[in-house]
């Protein structure tokens, strides 16, 4: 072979050189299979009813991004996984009870208002599941806190309606709630396996760290938001959470109770709404389990997940400037002295 | 700015199209966001500020000849003041209920933006028929959007327009409370940008082909 013939040979391409397996795609797709345990214990304490809600949610969610897409004459991507996860996650944060447009409308405002008219995935501001429900809270109070006491065979009728640990515990103390399951460890087992009204996909402790643990494992995640996020609710909980004073309160029913593991663990780590520096991340971590605990204790609604993420959302982008480590060999600019 | 070239007709329709406060300039959104959640606050806003926008533009020309440039913010502030004081007054004594929700709002005006940007870029610069067709342009342009973004929220958040209402079952609340004021503005602000781009698309194209 001659010289010549040689460096044709050299394939002359910009960065990046080296590259992986991995896609936002498959990242996505799996996160939907981390939900799943969360989904099967959802079925499991509130019957087809939790399969209604959460299909309803995933096709409006999907059949939305499509049509928009295409109406803008976009590439469509619902092949990414990310409307399927959002239709998801929002299905996961409503109760069972719903009437069938709640779905319908958190969805297209999810998708639609909050994604594709920011310009789609990865440009959004908030957290679409989030801004879906938060939507949904505000425009139809009463139905979103219609909680039921979870039944296997759940048809919406028949179906007891009750309060949340949380509402409990807010309403009538924690005396009352201990009550409501027997003893305190029946109040932890029931609020770790998820025997509890609630949303459908929130109950379940387990089912959601058995999802938390395969997203920690296949480090999609990093212990950096969850972390800080629980640590934070858990401290504030024992310190302000007791009605006989000081470091009286009961961290465990914070933690384990509402929407907390599957906020901390599945909507607080999104890519795209949370800071991407760690140190950033545990400042984010911190600022959610802290406005959440604000809420929980002093301000009017009894669960304070949802509003605490989004208002850290906000200030993702803020954190994020101001925990950027310095570049390696710049020159630090001279103060001025006089 | 030099004195304007335009008619006074393209004046008006200056301040209600391609200059409109709210959805073009994205000024004065507090009101906006404010007094819309229901039609009957939205149309009161909107004729108070064709009022006062009118008549500020009318008082500035008439005195532009004596006003000391380096003390023009605050004669301008007094003009503006004192005609709200008189649609406030009259509002207070003849429109009471409307007055009891919006009052507030009405004493703000002194603080607008669009009022203030008008009588500093335009009726300090202008004679006083330009001046009084530049106000009332703007002062229309504000009252369509306070109608057009009051006219959905009121619909959609209580199934209701003027009080009256129209449709039964279950309202988007969200829409009557602050945070559907900013999804309404947002989205009609979009909506009319979209339409913009639309019809310029549209005179492009006739103009190249005919």
């Amino acid at each position: 072979m001659s010289t010549e013939a040689k460096t044709h040979q050299l394939v002359v391409s910009v960065s990046p050189h080296v590259r992986d397996e991995e896609s936002i795609a498959r990242i996505m797709w799996t996160v939907n299979i981390a939900l799943l345990p969360a989904f099967i214990m959802a079925v499991y304490y509130f019957g087809p009813r939790a399969v209604y809600v959460t299909a309803l949610c995933i096709a409006t969610s999907v059949l939305s991004e499509y049509l928009f897409q295409r109406w803008l004459k976009k590439k469509t991507t619902i092949s990414d996984g990310s409307a399927f996860l959002t239709g998801l996650l929002l299905g996961m944060n409503l109760p069972p009870g719903v009437p069938f447009y709640i779905p319908l409308v958190g969805s297209f405002v999810a998708i639609v208002i909050t994604k594709t008219l920011f310009g789609g995935l990865g440009y959004n501001i908030f957290n679409p599941a989030l801004i879906g429900r938060a939507f949904l809270l505000l425009t139809w109070p009463k139905l979103m806190t219609k909680w039921y006491e979870p039944t296997a065979l759940f048809v919406g009728l028949d179906a007891k309606t009750t309060a949340t640990p949380l509402g409990i515990l807010k309403e009538e103390g924690l005396a009352k709630l201990v009550e409501h399951f027997g003893d305190k460890a029946g109040v932890y087992k029931s609020l770790f396996f998820g025997s509890t009204a609630g949303s459908l996909g929130e109950t379940s402790a387990i089912a959601l760290l058995i999802g938390a643990a395969i997203l920690l494992y296949k480090r999609y995640i990093t212990w950096h938001i969850p972390f800080s996020f629980l640590a934070s609710v858990a401290v504030i909980a024992w310190i302000f959470g007791g009605k006989g004073g000081l470091f009286t309160g009961d961290p465990v029913i914070h933690l384990l109770s509402g929407g907390l593991m599957l906020g901390a663990f599945f909507m607080a780590t999104d890519y795209v709404t949370c800071p991407t520096i760690r140190k950033g991340q545990i400042i984010f971590g911190i600022g959610c389990g802290a406005v959440t605990m604000l809420i929980r204790l002093k301000g009017g609604f009894p669960e304070g997940v949802m509003f605490a993420i989004l208002l850290m959302n906000c200030f993702a982008p803020l954190i994020d400037r101001n925990v950027k480590p310095e570049q390696f060999g710049a020159v630090k600019k001279k103060e001025d002295k006089k | 700015m030099a004195h304007t070239h335009k008619s006074n007709w393209e004046l008006i329709k200056n301040g209600m199209f391609s200059e409109n406060t709210i959805f073009r300039m994205a000024i004065s959104l507090c009101p906006s966001i404010a007094v819309t959640n229901s039609l009957k606050n939205g149309f009161f806003m909107g004729v108070s500020v064709i009022f006062v926008q009118t008549m500020v533009n009318l008082t500035v020309s008439l005195i532009r000849n004596f006003i000391n440039p380096k003390i023009r913010i605050p004669i301008f502030m007094m003009v503006i003041a004192g005609y709200v004081s008189l649609i406030d007054m009259s509002m207070a004594a003849f429109a009471r209920p409307v007055y009891k929700q919006i009052g507030l709002y009405i004493q703000l005006i002194v603080a607008f933006a669009s009022i203030f940007a008008r009588a500093e870029v335009f009726a300090v610069k202008n004679k006083i028929i330009p001046s009084v067709a530049d106000g009332l342009g703007m002062g229309i342009g504000f009252f369509l959007a306070m109608i057009i973004i009051s006219f959905f929220r009121e619909l959609l958040g209580k199934g209701a327009l003027w009080g009256f209402p129209i449709v039964s079952g279950n309202p988007l609340l969200i829409m009557i409370l602050p945070a559907g004021g900013f999804f309404a503005v947002g989205l009609l602000m979009g909506f009319f940008n979209w339409l913009d781009a639309k019809l310029a698309e549209r005179k492009a194209a006739q103009e190249t082909t005919g």
